[in-house]
């Protein structure tokens, strides 16, 4: 059952995050956040947890000042 | 096994990637204009990298038997500098004319800025003056979203634009239906650390359908597997499909999108 290890690798990275004091971080909070939403009946758990880790916003930013993404929408950018 | 491997940044890969390919059963690469890893300083060059597309990476792709087609655009990732993005665009109309290309891309957006959606805005209008196919790449991550819905509209606003002649890659679960329900193929892209994995894509053909779909590697200078499309296939076959199956999602669906430029040849 190859999503056991999965789901185990992503027990030991919230640990290793608690004991390296990293947990207070915002892509640790959605992530937790979108954990939550395994727990659900389905179908479309996968596109569920997709929206939740997504920026919800609408207009286009400004500018552009990096390139790259987070994982996570950043909650102070708004 | 053929297939056709519709998205491919060869020009980062070694020459040992392409004898993988042709031993994998790759008949066709489809190379769209992307970014280099890092900003070029000047249009100049965006122009040799146009004709390192277009006259070179044929000739290498020869040797092994692969027919090369390509695109070409200036990348969202650097459409952030108007000024650059239209000196860049300004070159592609005579590139238009080599025989290996199919269209504009992969255009689109990568964070979602008003400079990038204007550049895309410009882009679809040379896709749409010159009669050419578009593929289109959407942003990563937590942008993506976001990203697809802008582009989705911008493609649909523009009265010349049939979405049937446009593909929008890197769906993931949220976007494949906003790509496919508006008539648009969608692309499905094999990341071994982001994007899709084999079996998550084979998923999206069981809930989407496998009309208007293909799948790619994407691979190019970052981490990225140039054999995840024969890997899929062989994930397809170990639940159960057939090779008549496997030929239309890795062989048939692509070369009936690339088909609609009369510059493609079947093989
Ligand atoms: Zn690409």
């Amino acid at each position: 059952m190859d999503a056991r290890i999965k789901l185990i690798d992503i027990a030991a990275f919230l640990d290793r995050l608690d004991r390296h004091d990293q947990a207070d971080d915002y892509r640790v909070h959605a992530l937790r956040e979108a954990i939550s939403l395994l727990g659900g009946d389905g179908p479309g758990r996968a596109a569920e947890i997709l929206d939740a880790l997504s920026d919800q916003s609408e207009a286009p930013i400004e500018a552009a000042t990096i390139q790259g993404a987070f994982g996570a929408p950043n909650p102070d950018s708004k | 096994m053929r297939y056709i491997e519709p998205h491919a940044h060869m020009v980062s890969r070694t020459t040992d990637d392409y004898l993988s390919l042709a031993c994998a059963g790759c008949k066709v690469v489809n190379e769209p204009a992307f970014w280099a890893g890092f900003d070029r300083a000047s249009a100049q060059g965006f122009y040799d990298y146009f004709r390192q597309i277009t006259e070179y990476e044929p000739k290498r792709a020869a040797k092994f038997c692969i027919d090369h087609y390509t695109w070409l655009c200036i990348n969202p990732k650097e459409a952030e500098d108007p000024g650059l993005a239209r000196e860049v665009m300004a070159l592609i109309p005579e590139f238009l004319e080599r025989p290996n290309v199919l269209g504009i891309g992969e255009i689109g957006l990568n964070k979602n800025s008003r400079n990038e959606l204007a550049i895309l805005e410009e882009h679809i209008q040379i896709a749409a003056d010159y009669d050419q196919l578009i593929l289109v790449h959407t942003p990563h991550l937590e942008d993506k979203l976001k990203g697809t819905k802008l582009i989705v509209d911008a493609l649909r606003n523009h009265p010349k634009i049939d979405p049937a002649r446009v593909i929008i890659d890197h769906v993931e679960e949220h976007t494949a239906p906003l790509v496919l329900d508006k008539g648009f193929w969608a692309g499905m892209t094999l990341y071994p650390e982001s994007k899709v994995t084999p079996n998550r894509a084979i998923d999206m053909l069981e809930i989407y359908g496998h009309e208007r779909i293909w799948m790619n590697s994407a691979c190019d200078w970052g981490v990225s597997d140039p054999l995840s499309v024969p890997k899929a296939a062989l994930e397809m076959r170990r639940r159960g499909y057939d090779d008549a199956f496997i030929d239309k999602i890795v062989y048939q669906n692509p070369a009936q999108f690339m088909g609609q430029s009369p510059r493609f040849k079947p093989v």
